[in-house]
């Protein structure tokens, strides 16, 4: 009846996973609790979960995002601590297989449920004002695509506390994931938690490339898209490239465990080499799916807080389509130690050392926006500094490990995951904390108050360091990763400071969380009713802040890359059009929110094997599917009447500023 | 602002120099003791030169463009408009590009040159060991002595060592950091290694793949001796009690918990490791079509002669 689930699947003999389970169902209990109390299910089903509004499935996003980003972060501490304490003959607090738990849900949570829904949320709340249009293309599609990824989240949250997770590292390797050697469920915890999430971020893919392609306002040529929108176009045109190939190397390796086929075995003809091929396919384009957005937040922030037109526009848009095409170029250089031939790995070497000519392009461009700029010191700017600084050592040790010869002792030491930690920190992550603080009163209303955001950018930077630095250190002295104990006690002492690195991360988190607790108090000092506070540049900044739910009353017209600075210059920004018109809007729908629950319960019954309960929910999806394919009924319209007294408060409200 | 900037500098810089001085006898890859790990580490070394050159001018001017250009700073050049420049568009490109360029002239010779499959020139007859990942430990065999070992090797300082290398489990790597490169384990397949010690020592030796619960303990001795000193090892070695034959392999290969004790076994099945190989070909001999390279046991690549 129950599969292979049984009471016995809940680790109660485990205390350090049940005080974190513990943790997890009363924080879970005490939220649903308060919404009971508060009556605020009807106003959170109606407004937020069925919600197709692109900037409200964008916000979702980021919470999705900011929940994962402190669950891996708990991942990141007990490492750190393990190692710090497992030192010549101690054993630590973890068993090798908690521990291989942890690195492996560290991995997969950071990538899958941290950042790709944080650069996820922050394209839906810009990329659809950026370019003048009042949601993106597909918009049922979009909260599927949400609640998929919400889904295969609840997966890996499901297995801290039902059975396991994936003892065999977040890249998954055959055949240490196969039958044979992985029995256990936490491997299929994390083919299902990855396909399901796989699926919503290849349909965000398709989304958001035909809104770039097909809603930009007239007069926004492509060399006139903002880089943000730039970076994100490339970024799905990489999405839709390689997810698709991760989705058939998981299907092959699902069919090996569950069917018992040979595609990656050690025997009966498998071939283990084939999967690295496929994960890598994905794997490579996959971290520049994260950068890229990134890269194109830092474009827009540098210049706006330089007060001046991005330096080399074309060189960056050039330098970014380089980057796209390159990446698929490069994945072998995950493993020149396989022993392919000089000829092989020296291909995958240079076509590597290549991206850092357009990675360099980029960050002099930055440097020479701030060149005869009048630079304001926000908090997106912190970052990007932090960002630029940081991420030259990231790259630069890329490059080195692009070299075979050299990756060859390098390999699989904590050089490389200091070098990889060095790059996404900075490079994705920090961009999206600059892209969360810049649009931040945009998507809600309100400014994050600056001094605790200060605080928390510089424990995160001097945090960083400490962390990652003795690492760089350790692979030198021949460390490698993934070691839940050790004997060479002369690492000791560097993975101590390592530990105080991530402490002081962690206050940097605290001070995020204390900042995000103070701005909501004080929201109304830190509120924002122009809809413009940064003295913005592009179009997303002309609307009110949090915008009305059509954007845009009536659709811009682009003369500029910086549109909106041109309109301000020529003083027609905020001139209202003769009369409004009627504005059709899509009908919210809870259909994507039921197939995220048939997929997560999809998900659980085929880890367990609960095969009458996969087949449900399977059929409930598709029955889903039809029903929303039959509706016919999927717009709204909001009156002239209604539209004009929404900009009529907003012009209202623009006066009593200006005066 | 400004003085939090300097100090959170000056203090990075002077922990990075702390750390790096600090370790500096313990950094085995800066450290290495054969000609493979010589030229290893001054391809590194090189390569971050050449990387310093990008990295200083980028950190002079993302500190001195964001002070100089500061908003309160209302006496510098402001251009609002001012967002290209053909000269220094230009230099952004090929600054990268040559640099780039040095660096690829370098990593095509060395790897080239560092091939691991490439055997080291000696007037000595390289030393051959068998190098076999198991559950969780490694097993060595000298096919020429008869003789193989448990987590530890031994051979002359000064002669080639050749590896032939595979596993009976998953995909593992073998590294000894100070003696140079690292190169896979798989299973049914055999890659190849080429190291030498030009110093006596006992080194560390370690699986650098991740394999599962008994990863950890993965770790082995390599001693480089003397040509005399290597010869009574071997005799030591002949001395033991054990013998490897299929009966003891089998058991040898179940998976084991905490780091194996060195065992010492004084003859051996012969070619037990083309055995070990052979177990993933259960047709081996037949025609695999177009695919195979039609000798079995299979390489992971098809371009090399068999050295040795």
């Amino acid at each position: 009846m129950f599969g292979k689930l049984s009471l016995s699947a809940i680790p109660f003999d485990e205390p350090i996973t049940m005080t974190a389970v513990g943790g997890a169902v009363l924080l879970g209990t005490v939220i649903l609790g308060l919404v009971t109390y508060y009556g605020k299910w009807t106003y959170l089903y109606r407004e937020w979960l069925t919600s197709l509004d692109h900037k409200k499935i964008g916000i979702m996003y980021i919470i999705l995002a900011l929940v994962m980003l402190v669950r891996g972060f708990s991942d990141a501490v007990l490492m750190r601590g393990q190692q710090a304490l497992a030192a010549g003959g101690a054993l630590g607090y973890l068993s090798p297989d908690h521990f291989n738990q942890i690195f492996s849900a560290h991995g997969s949570i950071m990538i899958i449920f941290m950042a790709m829904p944080f650069l996820v949320g922050l394209m839906n709340i810009v990329v659809p004002q950026q370019i003048g249009a009042r949601d993106v293309a597909f918009p049922f599609l979009n909260s599927l695509s949400l609640w998929l990824t919400a889904a295969g989240g609840m997966l890996i949250m499901a297995s801290l506390g039902v059975g396991e997770f994936s003892k065999a590292g977040w890249s998954g390797y055959a055949p240490l994931t196969e039958i044979e050697f992985s029995p256990d469920v936490g491997v299929d915890y994390w083919i299902w938690a990855f396909q399901i999430a796989g699926i919503g971020s290849t349909l965000t893919g398709i989304n958001f490339i035909v809104t770039i392609v097909k809603m930009r306002a007239p007069g926004m040529k492509l060399m006139r898209l903002p880089l943000f929108t730039w970076t994100t176009f490339f970024t799905m045109v990489l999405v839709v490239w390689a997810f698709p190939v991760l989705t058939a190397a998981l299907a092959l390796l699902t069919l090996d465990r569950y069917l018992d086929m040979h595609f990656f075995t050690n025997t009966l003809g498998g071939n283990q080499m084939l999967y690295v091929n496929l994960f890598w396919t994905w794997g490579h384009p996959e971290v520049y799916v994260l950068i890229l957005p990134a890269f194109g937040i830092f474009s827009e922030v540098v210049s706006t807080f330089s007060g001046k037109r991005l330096f080399g526009y074309t060189s960056m848009v050039w330098a970014t389509g380089a980057i796209t095409v390159l990446s698929f170029a490069v994945w072998m250089h995950h493993f020149f130690t396989m022993g392919a031939s000089p000829n092989v790995n020296i291909f995958f070497g240079i076509a590597t050392m290549l991206i850092a000519i357009p990675t360099g392009v980029k960050t002099f461009n930055w440097l020479f926006t701030m060149y005869r700029g009048r630079i304001r010191f926000t908090l997106p700017m912190y970052w990007t500094l932090g960002f630029i600084v940081t991420f030259a050592v990231g790259g630069s040790s890329g490059v080195m490990l692009s070299i075979p010869p050299a990756d060859f002792v390098f390999h699989n030491s904590l050089f490389l995951i200091a070098h990889f930690h060095n790059t996404i920190i900075p490079g994705a992550l920090f961009g999206f904390f600059a892209g969360f603080y810049y649009w931040f009163p945009k998507a809600v209303g309100f400014r994050l108050k600056e001094s605790w955001g200060r605080r928390a950018f510089w424990c995160w930077l001097i945090g960083f360091y400490l962390a990652f630095v003795p690492l760089y250190v350790l692979g030198f002295m021949g460390m490698p990763r993934r070691l839940a104990y050790y004997a060479d006690a002369t690492w000791h002492p560097y993975l101590l400071v390592a530990a105080l690195g991530v402490a002081v991360i962690g206050l940097g988190i605290l001070f995020q969380g204390i900042q995000l607790f103070v701005s909501i108090r004080e929201r109304r000092s830190l509120g924002d009713s122009t809809g413009d506070p940064w003295d913005g540049r592009t179009l997303e900044w002309m609307t009110s802040s949090p915008p009305p739910v059509y954007n845009f009353a009536k659709i811009p017209a682009v003369d500029d890359i910086d549109a909106f600075v041109d309109m301000k210059e020529r003083g027609i920004a905020y001139s209202r059009p003769d009369r409004y018109g009627d504005i059709e809007m899509p009908k919210d729908t809870p259909h994507g929110l039921i197939i995220g629950g048939f997929a997560f319960v999809f998900g659980f019954a085929a880890v367990w094997h609960i095969w009458w309960l996969a087949v449900l929910a399977a059929l409930g999806a598709l029955f889903t599917v039809i029903a929303r394919s039959a509706d016919d009924d999927i717009h709204y319209v909001i009156p002239a009447a209604e539209v004009e007294r929404i900009e009529n408060e907003r012009y209202r409200e623009l006066a009593s500023v200006a005066k | 602002m400004k003085n939090r900037t300097y100090f959170l500098l000056i203090g990075l810089s002077s922990l990075c120099a702390v750390t790096l001085l600090g370790g500096c006898s313990t950094m085995v890859l800066l450290d290495p003791k054969g000609p493979i790990g010589e030229t290893v580490r001054f391809v590194i070394i090189a390569a971050f030169a050449l990387m310093l050159t990008v990295i200083i001018p980028v950190f002079i001017m993302a500190f001195w463009f964001p002070r100089k250009y500061r908003a309160s700073n209302t006496d510098a050049t402001y251009m609002p408009k001012w967002s290209s420049s053909a000269a220094i568009e230009f230099f952004m490109w090929a600054i990268p590009f040559v640099i780039v360029t040095c660096l690829a002239i370098l990593a095509w010779s060395t790897t080239h040159s560092l091939d691991p499959y490439k055997p080291i020139p000696s007037a000595d007859k390289p030393v051959t060991i068998e190098a076999v990942c198991l559950d969780w430990k490694w097993l060595f065999i000298y096919p020429d002595k008869n003789i193989a070992t448990v987590n530890q090797i031994t051979f002359p300082v000064n002669v080639p060592v050749s590896f032939k290398i595979t596993s009976d489990t998953v995909m593992a790597s073998f590294f000894i950091p100070q003696l140079g490169s690292q190169i896979y384990a798989m299973a049914g397949m055999q890659t190849r290694l080429h190291l030498l010690a030009n110093e006596p020592g006992s080194y560390v030796g370690r699986n650098q793949q991740f394999t599962g619960p008994g990863y950890s303990d993965m770790h082995f001795q390599a001693n480089a001796v003397s040509r005399e000193e290597f010869q009574s090892w071997v005799q030591g070695v002949r001395q033991s009690p054990e013998k490897l034959d299929l009966e003891r392999y089998e058991e040898l290969s179940k998976p084991s918990r905490g780091y194996h004790p060195v065992t010492y076994f004084s003859s051996v099945k012969p070619d037990l490791f083309e055995y070990i190989l052979s177990k993933y070909h259960p047709t081996s001999g037949e025609n695999h079509g177009p695919m195979s390279s039609g000798s079995v046991p299979t390489h992971p690549r098809t371009d090399v002669a068999e050295a040795n």
